[in-house]
C-alpha cells in the first residue's frame, strides 16, 4: 500500500485513491510509423528490479495524472512530478543517483 | 492425568466458576481460562485429532501458536470452525467441538491412515492421483474431497458484525511484552503519537512468569509492579493509544500495517463488532513480537502431553493447570529449566531434566539439582502413549536411540530453543540473519523493509530481535541471566533410525516428519519452497510457526548446506488467520458496494423490475406482470414497442461533454468517424477503439455548440471512457485547449419508441418534433410538458424513437407524464432484454457482445465508420498491422437456425478436421442470440471465417447439451433492412 505525493493538489495519496498507469515516459508512435517502433511504443516494457519512472493517476482525487520515480523492491519513493513532461527532473535523477550510484533506466542513470 | 493445583493461576479468578460444553458434554472452568487450560482443568488433554494421520492431539502450546488444538466454537450462525483452544478465552456457556474426528474424539475412524502412513509418503497425492484420467472423476475427487477441508463452515449468514478502524501514528509498537512497553514509552516520552498493541489479554509477556521464577527484579520492582506503573504511564499521556487483544497481523508498503482485534468473542451477542480490523499507517512499526519456542524432534513428540516446556509453565503459573501428575523435562536449553522449577514449585513430580548437552552448568541447572531433580546430560528421548503420554525412554543423545532408561510420567515438557517472532518483520522484506551459537534467525538492524523515504520503516526490539534475555534493555540494571549456551538437536537422538524418523513430528497440524522432509531431499526437492510445498511442511493454519526451523534445520542437514543457505519460506500476512467478516468489515449485504440509482429507479422497483446489474447501476432486464415469465414479459415489449409506444429508462447511458477551442480536433483523435465535420444541431454514431486497434466503445455524438460536443456511451463504459479522455488529453496531447466533464448523472434520459412515440411527445407539447422540425439524427434544445428538454432524434430499435433529456430531478415527473400520454397507445416500458432484442433484430452491434477486446470494427463491417480521410485517430496505427489486416479474421454475420429455434450463446461453429489437442477446428462463434419476437424465430449474429462471402452456407454449432445446432449464414440484419420505420 504505497504513498504517493500527488503534484497537483498537494495530497498524500494513499494507493486505494491512485489507479496505476504503466511505464512513464513513452513516445507515441502512430500512423506511418516502423513496426519495430510501434511495436516497443505498445508492448515493450522495462522491468527493472531497481529504480523505475511510472504513471499514476489520482483518480479518488483531483483526477490528474502524473509521473513517480519509485524503487520497485525497496518501494523507496524518489519523487513525484507533473505528467507533462518528456523528461525526468533533473533533481529526482540526482536523487536516485545519491541513493544508487550507477543505477540505470533506458537511458538515464548513472555513466561511468 | 492433566489437573488443576490447588494454589496459584495468576490470571484465575477461582469463585467465578463458568460452564461450558466440549463435543457437547458439560464442563466447568474458572473465570480467566482459555478453554484449552479449562479442559485440561478437567482432566482432557486430547482435544482434536491431526489432519492427514487423525492422530490423537492436545495442545503443545499456551497460544497463538498452536498447531494441534484446533476445535469449532459457538452455535449456528455464531460457530466457527479451527479456533485455537490455547487463545480461546472462555465464558459462559461456551460450546466448543472437537474436529477432524468421525464419530468421536476418542474413537475415530480416520485414525486408521495413521496406520498406512508408510503408504502415506511425502508428495503423496503427487505420486498417486495420476493416472488413468478417467479416474479424476469417480475415484479421486470423491475421495479427496472426502478427506479434504478442516472443521465444517458455520450455518446461515453470519450473525455478528465487524468494523474496520482506521488509524494514524507515528510509532505503532506490536507486543506489550516489556520491550514493548519499553519502547513505547520512548517514543511517547519524545512526543510521538504511539499505538501500543498486545494480541493478550494482560500486559508484560513472558518477563512477568520467567522473572518470577528467576526471582530478579526490574528496574528495582517486582515485575508485575513495573509493568503496572508503566501502563499507568502511557495510559495517563494523550499521545498514547493501548489496547489488548489486539494482534498485529501484517505489515505492508509505506507504513500500512493490519491489525486484528478481538472484542466480543468471550461475550458473543454482545452490541458491539465481534472483531476489528485496524488499518493504521505509521512512521515507524516496532515489532516486540518476542520469541516462540521450539519443539524437539523426538519419537512420539506428538502424543497428547507432549508440550512445550514454556507452555507448561504458562499453564502452572498463570493458570494453576499441570498437564500430569509427573513431567518429564526434556531439553537442549538452559530456559526449559525454569519449568522444572516452576513444576516443583507447584507441587508436581519431575522424575527428571533430560538434556542434550553433555554438561550442564549455570544458576538455572543449580537451582535443580539443589531441589532434587535428577539431570540426565548427553540424552535424548522418545515418548510412548496412545492418547496421552505414558512413559519416556531415555536414550544416548548421539546413538541410535536404544533406551538406557524409562521414566513413567503423564507429560513431557520439551523445548529445542527459542526462535524470534521475525514475521512482521519480514512480511515487506526485511531480512534475517543466523545466530550459529543460539540456532536462530534474527533481523537484520542494517537490512529492514524500507518506507518512502528509503529509512527503515520496521525495527525489531527485544527478543523479537534475538535479544531473548533482554540484556540490552536497561530494565536489569546490572543483572545478566547467565544461561549456559544451548546444543541445537534437530533429531533426537542424532543416529535414530527409519523407524524413530517416522515418528518425529515437524509439523503437527499436516503431520509432516522428519522422515518426509529427508524424502523430499532425496527426491530433488532441495529448495525450501520446493520441500515445503512437496511434503505441506508449514502449509496448515498455524503456518509452521513451530515447524520451519526445524524442518529446514532437518532438510539443511539432509542435503549437507548450512541452515542460513537453506534459508526461511516467505512470511506472509496475516499473522494467525482472521475471520472474513473482519476482512469485509462493514462491506456486506446492502452496503457491499454503492448502489447506483437512475432518477426513476424506484418506479421501475414498484412496477416489476426483474433487475439485472450493469456496472454499479441496476437496470430492469424485462418488468414482469402477474403470472408472467421472463421470456413472455420481454416478447410483450418488444413487440409493443415495434407496433405501438415502447419507453426506456436510458439514464444509466454515459453522456461526456468535450468542450473548447480544439474539441473537434481532439474528437478526431477520440473516435474512428470524422467528427470535426459534424454540424451543430446534428447527430452521429462514433466508434472509440484502444491504441491497439480494438473497438472499445461505442455512442452517439451530438454536436452541441462549435466548441462542445456531447458523446453519449455504453452504460458500463461511461468512467472508463471520462478517464480514457484525460489520460490521452493530460498525457499525450496536453497542449490542446480542451476540456471534458462526465455528466451522466446529471441527465435523466428516455427513449421513446414506436409508430406513436412522436403523437405521445405532441400530446405532451412543449417543442416541435414533426420531421420537418426534427429530422433522424438531428436534436433541439425546448420544452417537453413544460420540463427543460433536449431531444436527440436517434434510434436503437430501428423504429421512430426520441431521446429526451431532462434534468435528473425531472426524470421520474416526464416518465409519469409519458405514461399517461401514453395510455391510449397502450404504452410499455422495457426493460434491457427488450433493448437487446430490437437492436439484435437490426443487426445493430453491442459493446461486450459482439466486442471482447480482441475485435476491430472491419470485424464488424463497420469500415464506414472508420474515417480514411483522417491521418490519425487512437486505433489507426493498431489497425495497420498485418494480423489486423489478415483476410481470415473471422467476420460478422447473421445466423438463422433451421428449425427456427435459439442458438446456443457463445457456440462454436465448427469446421473440418481437429487441431493439436484432437478438439474439433472451428471456424465462428455467435456473439448475440436471441427469440424474436417480431419474426418469430430464433436470431443470431457471429463472426465466422469469410462469413460475407458465405451467405446460405450452413454451420454446424455444437452445444454443451450434446445436441448439434445447425445455422444459415444471413444478412445480420433480420428486420426493416431499408431502414423506412425509423425515417417517418
Amino acid at each position: 500500500m504505497l504513498i504517493l505525493d500527488c503534484p497537483y493538489c498537494g495530497a498524500t495519496c494513499d494507493e486505494t485513491e491512485l489507479t496505476a498507469g504503466g511505464e512513464a515516459h513513452l513516445t507515441r508512435h502512430g500512423p506511418g510509423s516502423e513496426d519495430v517502433d510501434f511495436e516497443t511504443y505498445l508492448f515493450m516494457r522495462e522491468n527493472p528490479k531497481g529504480p523505475h519512472f511510472e504513471r499514476w493517476r489520482h483518480a479518488a482525487g483531483c483526477g490528474k495524472w502524473f509521473h513517480a520515480a519509485r524503487h520497485t523492491v525497496t518501494m523507496q519513493v524518489f519523487g513525484t512530478y507533473p505528467a507533462q513532461t518528456v523528461e525526468p527532473p533533473q533533481e529526482i535523477l540526482d536523487r536516485i543517483s545519491e541513493a544508487h550510484p550507477g543505477w540505470s533506466w533506458r537511458s538515464y542513470g548513472d555513466r561511468t | 492425568m492433566s489437573h488443576r493445583l490447588p494454589t496459584g493461576g495468576r490470571r484465575l479468578t477461582r469463585s467465578r466458576r463458568l460452564n461450558f460444553t466440549f463435543d457437547g458434554k458439560a464442563r466447568e472452568g474458572v473465570q480467566g481460562d482459555t478453554l484449552a487450560s479449562a479442559l485440561m482443568a478437567g482432566g482432557q488433554v486430547l482435544m482434536g485429532r491431526s489432519f492427514k494421520y487423525h492422530r490423537p492431539r492436545g495442545p503443545v502450546s499456551a497460544g497463538h501458536e498452536e498447531p494441534n488444538a484446533l476445535v469449532g466454537i459457538g452455535q449456528g450462525s455464531r460457530f466457527e470452525p479451527n479456533q485455537r483452544a490455547t487463545a480461546a478465552v472462555l465464558h459462559e456457556g461456551m460450546t466448543a467441538v472437537s474436529q477432524n474426528r468421525f464419530p468421536t474424539l476418542e474413537n475415530d475412524i480416520g485414525a486408521v491412515n495413521a496406520k498406512l502412513s508408510r503408504f502415506l509418503p511425502a508428495g503423496f497425492y503427487y505420486k498417486t492421483f495420476l493416472w488413468p484420467a478417467s479416474f479424476w472423476k469417480s475415484v479421486y475427487e470423491p475421495f479427496i474431497r472426502q478427506s479434504a477441508g478442516l472443521g465444517r463452515p458455520p450455518e446461515g449468514e453470519d450473525a455478528d458484525r465487524y468494523e474496520h478502524f482506521h488509524f494514524h501514528c507515528d510509532v505503532a509498537v506490536v507486543g506489550g511484552g516489556v520491550a514493548g512497553i519499553e519502547a513505547a514509552l520512548n517514543a511517547a516520552r519524545e512526543g510521538k503519537r504511539v499505538l501500543l498493541m498486545e494480541q493478550d489479554r494482560v500486559w508484560g509477556g513472558r518477563t512477568i512468569t520467567d522473572a518470577g521464577i528467576d526471582g530478579i527484579e526490574l528496574g528495582g520492582q517486582s515485575p508485575e509492579a513495573w509493568v503496572e506503573d508503566r501502563i499507568a504511564e502511557l495510559a495517563a499521556m494523550e499521545n498514547v493509544t493501548l489496547r489488548l487483544n489486539l494482534q498485529g497481523s501484517g505489515v505492508y508498503d509505506h507504513g500500512y500495517l493490519t491489525a486484528y482485534e478481538w472484542v466480543t468473542d468471550d461475550r458473543p451477542g454482545a452490541d458491539a463488532p465481534r472483531h476489528r480490523l485496524w488499518r493504521i499507517r505509521t512512521g515507524l512499526i516496532v515489532t516486540a513480537t518476542g520469541a516462540i519456542e521450539r519443539p524437539l524432534p523426538f519419537a512420539g513428540n506428538d502424543i497428547p502431553g507432549v508440550m512445550l516446556a514454556s507452555a507448561v509453565r504458562d499453564y502452572v503459573c498463570d493458570y494453576a493447570v499441570s498437564p500430569g501428575k509427573r513431567v518429564v523435562v526434556v531439553t537442549n536449553n538452559d530456559d526449559a529449566y525454569r519449568t522444572a522449577l516452576a513444576l516443583h514449585g507447584a507441587g508436581v513430580e519431575v522424575p527428571a531434566v533430560v538434556d542434550a548437552r553433555p554438561e550442564v552448568k549455570g544458576p538455572l541447572a543449580a537451582r535443580v539439582r539443589d531441589a532434587g531433580i535428577e539431570i540426565l546430560t548427553a540424552s535424548g528421548i522418545k515418548a510412548l502413549g496412545g492418547k496421552k503420554v505414558s512413559e519416556v525412554k531415555v536414550c544416548d543423545i548421539d546413538g541410535d536411540g536404544t533406551p538406557t532408561r524409562t521414566l513413567r510420567c503423564a507429560a513431557v515438557a520439551m523445548s529445542g530453543g527459542w526462535s524470534p517472532v521475525p514475521h512482521l518483520w519480514s512480511h515487506c522484506g526485511g531480512k534475517l540473519l543466523w545466530d550459529e551459537e543460539r540456532a536462530f534467525f534474527y533481523p537484520d538492524p542494517d537490512r529492514p523493509p524500507l518506507g518512502a523515504d528509503g529509512k527503515g520503516m520496521v525495527a525489531a526490539v527485544g527478543a523479537a530481535a534475538g535479544d531473548l534475555t533482554l540484556s540490552e534493555s536497561g530494565v536489569l540494571g546490572q543483572v545478566t541471566l547467565n544461561e549456559h549456551a544451548m546444543r541445537p538437536v534437530w533429531i533426537m537422538p542424532t543416529g535414530a533410525g527409519p523407524e524413530l524418523r517416522s515418528k518425529m513430528f515437524l509439523d503437527y497440524q499436516n503431520d509432516v516428519k522428519v522422515s518426509d522432509v529427508q524424502l523430499a531431499a532425496r527426491e530433488g526437492f532441495v529448495s525450501v519452497e520446493h520441500a515445503k510445498r512437496y511434503t505441506t511442511l508449514g502449509m496448515a493454519t498455524d503456518q509452521g510457526k513451530l515447524s520451519n526451523i526445524n524442518g529446514l534445520a532437518v532438510l539443511a542437514g539432509e542435503v549437507g548446506s548450512p541452515i542460513p543457505q537453506v534459508g526461511t519460506t516467505t512470511f506472509r500476512p496475516p499473522y494467525v488467520p482472521i475471520s472474513m467478516g473482519a476482512i469485509a468489515g462493514e462491506a456486506r449485504g446492502k452496503i457491499f458496494q454503492p448502489l447506483r440509482r437512475t432518477p426513476i429507479h424506484d418506479w421501475h422497483e414498484a412496477n416489476g423490475a426483474d433487475w439485472e446489474p450493469v456496472g454499479h447501476w441496476r437496470r430492469p432486464y424485462t418488468y414482469l406482470k402477474e403470472g408472467e415469465d421472463r421470456e413472455a414479459a420481454v416478447n410483450r415489449e418488444v413487440k409493443n414497442a415495434r407496433e405501438s409506444l415502447g419507453l426506456l429508462d436510458a439514464s444509466t447511458l454515459g453522456k461526456i461533454i468535450v468542450k473548447g477551442p480544439d474539441a473537434g480536433r481532439f474528437m478526431d483523435l477520440l473516435y474512428t468517424n470524422m467528427m470535426s465535420t459534424l454540424k451543430v444541431g446534428r447527430c452521429r454514431y462514433g466508434l472509440m477503439c484502444s491504441e491497439n486497434g480494438f473497438l472499445m466503445d461505442d455512442g452517439v455524438v451530438a454536436r452541441l455548440s462549435d466548441d462542445t460536443f456531447l458523446c453519449h456511451t455504453t452504460t458500463g463504459g461511461a468512467d472508463r471512457i471520462h478517464a480514457h479522455m484525460e489520460e490521452w488529453l493530460q498525457t499525450e496531447w496536453w497542449d490542446m485547449k480542451v476540456y471534458t466533464s462526465n455528466v451522466t448523472e446529471q441527465w435523466a434520459q428516455i427513449a421513446v419508441v414506436g409508430p406513436n412515440a412522436r403523437k405521445t411527445l405532441e400530446k405532451l407539447g412543449g417543442m416541435d418534433v414533426s420531421k420537418e422540425a426534427m429530422a433522424f439524427m438531428d436534436w433541439a434544445d425546448g420544452q417537453i410538458a413544460g420540463i427543460p428538454a433536449r431531444v436527440f432524434r436517434i434510434s436503437f430499435s430501428g423504429e421512430l424513437s426520441f431521446e429526451v433529456a431532462v434534468p435528473a430531478n425531472r426524470g421520474r415527473e416526464l416518465w409519469e407524464k409519458l405514461l399517461s400520454a401514453g395510455e391510449e397507445f397502450g404504452v410499455t416500458p422495457y426493460g434491457t432484454e427488450g433493448l437487446h432484442v430490437l437492436r439484435a433484430e437490426k443487426g445493430f452491434i453491442m459493446i461486450g457482445d459482439e466486442s471482447d477486446g480482441t475485435v476491430i470494427p472491419q470485424d464488424l463491417n463497420m469500415q464506414w465508420a472508420i474515417s480514411k480521410k483522417k491521418e490519425d485517430f487512437i486505433g489507426k496505427r493498431g489497425q495497420e498491422r498485418i494480423h489486423m489486416t489478415d483476410p481470415k479474421r473471422w467476420t460478422l454475420v447473421g445466423l438463422q437456425t433451421l428449425d427456427g429455434g435459439k442458438l446456443p450463446d457463445g457456440a462454436y461453429a465448427v469446421a473440418e478436421g481437429t487441431n493439436a489437442n484432437g478438439q474439433r477446428n472451428t471456424q465462428g462463434r455467435v456473439t448475440s442470440t436471441y427469440h424474436s419476437p417480431t419474426l418469430g424465430h430464433g436470431i443470431a449474429m457471429g463472426l465466422v471465417l469469410n462469413g460475407p462471402d458465405r451467405m446460405g452456407e450452413v454451420l454446424e454449432f455444437p452445444g454443451t447439451d450434446g445436441r448439434v445446432y445447425k445455422a444459415r449464414i444471413v444478412d445480420p440484419v433480420f428486420y426493416d433492412k431499408e431502414g423506412t420505420k425509423q425515417d417517418v
